[in-house]
């Protein structure tokens, strides 16, 4: 796995004479490498991981299972390019197993969700089904622990 | 009232407390304390080797394992320092499990020490060896390794040392505190004057798996002659993050190791059984974790050490262990006057190196056993910290 990579994965705010010397590589090479990941596309952005609850109380997001028949000749990325294209929907994958897509989708009150749903996703030609799980709490996100019970460091011994 | 002092023994009496006790009550009694003090690795041990020890425990099995350690651990072990140190040891003769390598160095000082035998302690290195060695009879004859030396024991600094009571070696590394290692190279010059003087060597390798820049460990009883001549203290505790189950071993001659096991017999009976099922799967089956967390350990390791040496900290590369420890006579400060304006003004802890021998002087103990968010923390603070102190006066030296 790609050192660099995963390092700004953990904390994408390292400063590039703190990447270089965990990694032991020069800092320009650092800034070249980063420039690259970024003009490939294989970074795609950088955005802070926010603990909404402690924001506003309204703010919901739901897990929505969809079946659907694939199109005949785009199969099911015809399917996803259209599910992306609404603003509600957070993140869009396909799975294996029961269902097709799995989609995070994002309102101010359940019923925002209900309704998109209702409304927007499952009049989609080709939808068979939808299932929406609404998510009541997220205690771990991209590998962040969002509850205050940062573990305390128990160690006791020094020397 | 009773005199406990008519009762108590002599030399356990004059052992020294820790001299720097008044600065670890500060650290204990402060809150909001960033600590960089702590000598056991932050991970908790592998999801798979802690099931192996529940596994036995729902088996039920809770009884006392045979006074060497189980078999299969036994053989895991000398297949362990086969498959990486090319050494090869008899499971039932030369290999014994104990209660940390804690024990295993106890063990070997009073099996192999008389009374008034002098032992060889290099210095700066871990708490234990000199209080052991003296309650086994012996005198610790400690000498200095240096920071142009990148603190390694030298081959002429123990011929100095050596006299006709000299009787055997402590080989503390990879180095806690100081980082250090000992190569090949330098192994070979030890190990030649350790025979032409007729020495025994205990090395404590427990910090093996811990070493960086694509150096392995090297034990010194791979080096020619000294494989007979040569105590190994190993154990679980680093390598694995299993501090808490409380498990070493040692290898070594078959006539040491068997008196070594009598004592421990006595003693101790037999190591922990629900660590023992642990470290087996540890052994077989715990490589990967090994590099997972060495990897972890080496991406710190550059972070604090570039910072110390940014921040006019000069700190020699430390190839082992996970401690860094840079020089602070620049400060105009002594160890322990750092260490204790560090915390009071700054809240964090790291350790005096005269922690570990009077040549620590000059010299903290950082230890990099945290996550890269704490080490940011604390690095950011220690550099305030300097900011402030240059701003007052500024003292010269040179390390
Ligand atoms: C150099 C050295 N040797 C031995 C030990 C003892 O380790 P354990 O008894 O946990 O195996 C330690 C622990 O800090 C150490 O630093």
């Amino acid at each position: 796995m790609d050192k660099l990579l995963n390092l700004l994965c953990t904390n994408s705010q390292f400063s590039v004479a703190e990447l270089s010397a965990m990694l032991g590589e020069p800092e320009d090479y650092i800034k070249a490498q980063i420039k690259e990941y970024e003009a490939k596309g294989i970074i795609k952005g950088y955005q802070a991981v926010v603990n909404w609850e402690d924001v506003e109380d309204s703010y919901v997001e739901a897990l929505i299972e969809l079946k659907v028949t694939p199109k005949k000749e785009t199969g099911f990325d015809e399917m996803a390019q259209m599910c992306m294209a609404f603003d509600e929907v957070e993140s869009v994958y396909l799975m294996a197993g029961v269902y097709d897509f799995a989609l995070i989708v994002r309102g101010e009150t359940m019923q925002d969700i209900a309704m998109f749903v209702a409304k927007k996703l499952s009049t989609i030609d080709g939808v068979l089904s939808t299932g929406t799980h609404f998510i009541m709490r997220r205690y771990k996100d991209r590998g962040m622990n969002l509850t205050d019970t940062d573990s305390k460091d128990e160690r006791s011994l020094i020397l | 009232m009773i005199d406990y002092n008519r009762y108590l023994n002599s030399s356990i009496r004059s052992l020294s407390p820790s001299g720097i006790r008044k600065f670890f009550d500060i650290a204990n009694e402060m809150e909001n304390v960033i600590s960089l003090s702590i000598g056991e690795p932050d991970f908790q041990t592998p999801w798979h080797i802690r099931d192996e020890g529940i596994r036995s425990l729902e088996k039920g099995k809770t009884w006392y394992s045979p006074n060497r350690g189980f078999a299969d651990l036994l053989k895991e072990i000398t297949n362990y320092y086969e498959r990486r140190f090319s050494l090869t040891y008899n499971p039932s003769e030369q290999t014994l499990v104990t209660v940390g390598g804690s024990e295993a160095i106890d063990l070997a000082f009073r099996t192999l020490v008389e009374e008034g035998d002098e032992v060889i302690i290099p210095q700066p290195a871990f708490v234990c060896y000199n209080p052991l060695c003296v309650m086994a009879g012996g005198v610790p004859v400690n000498i200095n390794t240096k920071n142009e030396d990148k603190f390694r024991l030298k081959a002429a600094d123990l011929e100095a040392a050596i006299t006709p009571k000299t009787k055997m070696l402590v080989l503390p590394f990879p180095n806690n505190p100081t980082g250090a290692i000992m190569e090949r190279r330098d192994l070979e010059e030890i190990a030649e004057v350790v025979k032409r003087h007729d020495l025994m060597v205990l090395s404590d390798e427990i910090y093996c798996e811990l070493t960086y820049g694509g150096r392995n460990h090297v034990s010194i009883a791979s080096i020619d002659g000294m494989y007979e001549r040569t105590v190994v203290i190993n154990g679980f505790s680093k390598s694995y993050a299993m501090t808490g189950w409380r498990l070493g071993y040692a290898l070594g001659p078959a006539p040491i190791i068997s008196q070594m096991t009598k004592l421990h017999q006595y003693g101790i009976m037999s190591a922990p059984t629900t660590a023992q099922y642990a470290a087996i799967e540890a052994l077989k089956n715990g490589d990967r974790d090994v590099k997972r967390m060495r990897d972890e350990y080496d991406m710190r390791r550059r972070l604090v050490v570039d910072s110390f040496n940014d921040m006019g900290l000069t700190c020699f590369e430390p190839l082992g262990a996970f401690y860094v420890f840079p020089c602070i006579q620049s400060t105009g400060l002594s160890s322990e006057e750092f260490c204790t304006r560090l915390i009071m003004e700054k809240h964090v802890a790291v350790v005096p190196g005269t922690a570990f021998g009077d040549c620590g002087e000059g010299f903290v103990r950082v230890s990099y056993s945290y996550s890269l968010k704490h080490l940011q923390v604390a690095l950011a603070r220690i550099r305030e910290f300097l900011g402030e102190l240059n701003h007052g006066s500024q003292a010269e030296g040179a390390c």
